[in-house]
């Protein structure tokens, strides 16, 4: 194709497929126009997904982000297109995820002048993203697509939105397509260069500890460290804790692995963190769910943070060794000045606590969430990819579904976005076909995005939703019964559809669990029936039910309930 | 509709909290939007921008801003390294009197009685080396220049007088000797 003859949406959709893109979400409008017709002119390997709700697009590239590390492209039009993918930019920011928003806008002499569809998706979505751009001139499209690109994939990932006008898209290209990449201010590489200081000073308190422990985070996961992070453990026979976002960067099955810490974790990781004498965070950035009352958090222990982003520093937790940098460069260098421990006393002291407090549900009186995903866990093996909303299924699942490997686990961390399971499920059943993916969704969440039912029916994708029913917002409904005097507001979803039928009326399967002796036949059934296209299990489970272990919000670890308080609680002050 | 709100500042309140505050120093790229993300880093940490100077810098892809600014002094260091962070800004420094030059400038425009006053004004000014920029029959336009407490000094002394109104720079720092600003 000679540049002489393309327009600008052309040469856009030319710089996305020579960067790999190979999927492109999005749903069609107005101001966006010229870039849908450069889908169908311009030869590429890029495959266009329409979704049905832009929200959908943007949680679709999410998973498909998380299942890969690799970015896709969200193609909205301009106004309400690009308002709707508000909350899925936000939420791959909080959970730094790469991410290429394109969203068509006005032509520029409109702007300012509340042209039709016209909105300020500029200066909206500034807060929310790791970077982005108002296209002013045509010629700057394929550069400003490669700094894109760049920007949402390197350092700390996250999402870039690049906003064109439409006249800017339509009119003629006459620059460089292969034009290179301009950014003074950003210099991601830099992480790769550790400093040796720090990592000798880590080493040092590595050396004279007794009670070690790794927390290992998502930033241990992008920079792809799992065989550094298993190497550091093993060495020291140091026990791992992860964060929700970095669950299977270490397996968790693996004799060492402590689970999930936190709010919800396992009672073994938080008693782990307050008896500690040191804690060698790999990536983690102490988010409020892990730390609760900052002052107290690992108040016996020494503190090594590593952490790609120089401002996650002091910014909750003061800690002993700052290293900057990536955590698999920085680990490798790390593991030149370590020794083996002896920890045997620590981890045999821990070993005490899984026996004691171990994960546990009752099988009797009515179907539990927990039940449903304990039996999905062995019906899969273990290794489905599993994508969850927000609330009690999300807490639940991450305390059953043990995850072996990283990239199999997607979920809603920082945003703690309702209605974000399912589509991010179908965006990772596109990236591997030829995995089980389980979308795991309470049925408030899955209400927010259900009509992408009609994605995945239409793209024969083998993905299983698991609608965990309890009529319920539960996790709301949890804090109204232990902080509220049990004063239920806004929290009853009286009205909810028949979901198994309404999966049928989208031309999908539906299945139906009432009793828990029905539990594994029907998750194998779906296992069998997902070959034909998508399957939807609506679980109906009791409604009482609550999540423990539980650290009230901004409560010290030491406080965590184990079991049902027996006394009145009193209101979180921390946090939400 | 009548503005309720007037620009003349003729009894000043003291600001302690410009005095003393912190003062940074940011080259940026010299784009739209750049200002907007960089006040988002200030905004949402509630700390409040008391004197902002943009301008081009020699390389015109560039700018240069200083800032005065007031809030947390717990949340300074971590906000530095957010306007740090942000892709458009190339750098952000902390500076203070003792390793930089500050320079803030004021114009103030003083209402006149009588000569007797014009007399004493012009002692004020010509004692803090300020220069009369504007006379008319019934008042002046000061200038005056220096460090943001030799202005302060000056507005205050010639708050004896009634003051019309004052348009003030902020203030613009440069780090001393061969350092980089």
């Amino acid at each position: 194709m000679k540049k002489q003859e393309i327009d600008g949406a052309q040469a856009l959709i030319q710089t996305l497929d020579d960067l790999g893109i190979e999927y492109i979400f999005g749903y069609s409008g107005g101001a966006a126009l010229p870039i849908f017709d450069a889908l169908e002119t311009v030869k590429s390997k890029i495959k266009f997904i329409l979704t049905r709700h832009e929200q959908g697009a943007t949680h679709m590239a999410d998973g498909y982000a998380r299942a890969t590390g690799k970015p896709a492209v969200v193609l909205v039009t301009s106004g309400p297109g690009a308002g709707n993918t508000i909350t899925g930019i936000m939420t791959a920011q909080m959970d730094s995820v790469p991410m290429i928003i394109i969203t068509g806008q006005q032509v520029t002499w409109m702007l300012g002048k509340d042209a039709f569809q016209e909105a300020d998706i500029f200066g909206i979505t500034i807060p929310v993203v790791k970077h982005n751009y108002l296209v002013r001139n045509t010629n700057d499209l394929p550069r400003i697509a490669r700094e894109a690109f760049h920007i949402a994939t390197t350092g700390r990932p996250g999402p870039v939105l690049v906003d064109v006008p439409k006249n800017v898209s339509q009119s003629p290209f006459t620059g460089d397509l292969d034009a290179e990449i301009d950014l003074p201010g950003y210099h991601p590489e830099e992480s790769l260069e550790i400093e040796a200081a720090p990592v000798e000073e880590a080493a040092r308190l590595i050396a004279t500890s007794t009670r070690p422990l790794i927390l290992a985070g998502h930033g241990a996961m992008i920079a792809g460290a799992e065989k550094e992070l298993m190497k550091l453990a093993t060495t020291l026979g140091c026990p791992v804790t992860s964060t929700l976002l970095g669950k299977g960067v270490f397996p968790e099955t693996h004799d060492l692995s402590l689970g999930m810490l936190g709010m919800h974790g396992t009672a073994y990781a938080n008693k782990a963190i307050c008896e500690c004498d040191l804690i060698i965070n790999i990536g983690s950035r102490f988010d409020d769910r892990i730390i609760g009352q900052a002052d107290k958090f690992g108040a016996n222990a020494k503190i090594i943070h590593m952490d790609i982003d120089p401002s996650e520093m002091n910014k909750m937790i003061r800690p002993d060794v700052q290293i900057i940098g990536d955590a698999k460069e920085a680990l490798k260098l790390l593991l030149k000045h370590i020794k083996p421990l002896d920890t045997k006393e620590w981890t045999s002291h821990l070993d005490g606590y899984k026996k004691k407090y171990p994960l546990h549900y009752k099988k009797q009186g009515g179907l539990r969430m927990q039940q449903v995903l304990d039996e999905l866990f062995e019906v899969t093996e273990g290794k489905a990819i599993v994508t969850t909303d927000v609330g009690q299924h999300q807490m639940w699942a991450a305390q059953f579904y043990r995850n072996d490997e990283s990239w199999k686990w997607i979920s809603s961390g920082g945003a703690g976005t309702m209605g974000f399971g399912f589509p991010a499920a179908i965006g990772a059943q596109f990236a591997c076909p030829d995995d089980v993916v389980v979308a795991v969704a309470g049925d408030g969440g899955f209400q927010m995005t259900l009509c992408e039912l009609a994605t995945a029916v239409v793209n024969k994708l083998p993905v299983i939703i698991l609608v965990l029913n309890n009529h319920y917002l539960g996790m709301v409904r949890q804090w109204q019964e232990l902080f509220f005097d049990n004063r239920e507001s806004g929290v009853d979803l009286d009205g909810n559809p028949d979901f198994a039928k309404l999966a049928e009326a989208y031309g999908a399967k539906g299945l139906t669990i009432k009793r828990p002796a029905d539990v594994r036949k029907r998750l194998e059934e779906a296992m069998e029936l997902r070959k034909d296209g998508p399957v939807l299990i609506n679980a109906e489970c009791i409604k009482t039910e609550n999540v423990f272990p539980m650290i009230p919000a901004g409560a010290a670890l030491e406080d965590m309930l184990i079991e049902p308080p027996k006394y009145k609680m009193a209101k979180p002050v921390g946090s939400t | 509709m009548s503005r309720t709100i007037t620009t003349s500042d003729k009894k000043p309140m003291p600001r302690p909290d410009v005095i003393g505050g912190h003062t940074l120093s940011m080259y940026v790229n010299n784009q739209p939007g750049v200002l907007m993300r960089v006040c988002q880093v200030f905004a949402r940490r509630a700390y409040n921008i008391d004197s902002l100077v943009v301008s081009q810098g020699r390389d015109p892809r560039f700018s240069r801003l200083t800032l005065g600014i007031s809030g947390d002094p717990a949340g300074l260091d971590q906000i530095i390294k957010q306007c740090a962070k942000l892709i458009d800004v190339i750098h952000c420094t902390e500076h203070t009197p003792g390793d930089a030059v500050v320079r803030d400038m004021v114009l103030v425009k003083v209402h006149i009685e009588n000569g007797e006053q014009r007399t004493e004004v012009l002692q004020i000014i010509e004692h803090f080396g300020g220069k009369t920029v504007d006379l008319s029959e019934t008042s002046m336009i000061a200038r005056i220049e220096g460090n943001s407490e030799k202005v302060d000094a000056a507005i205050r002394l010639l708050s004896n007088y009634e003051i019309i109104e004052t348009v003030r720079t902020g203030k613009v720092v440069m780090a001393r000797g061969e350092s980089a600003t």
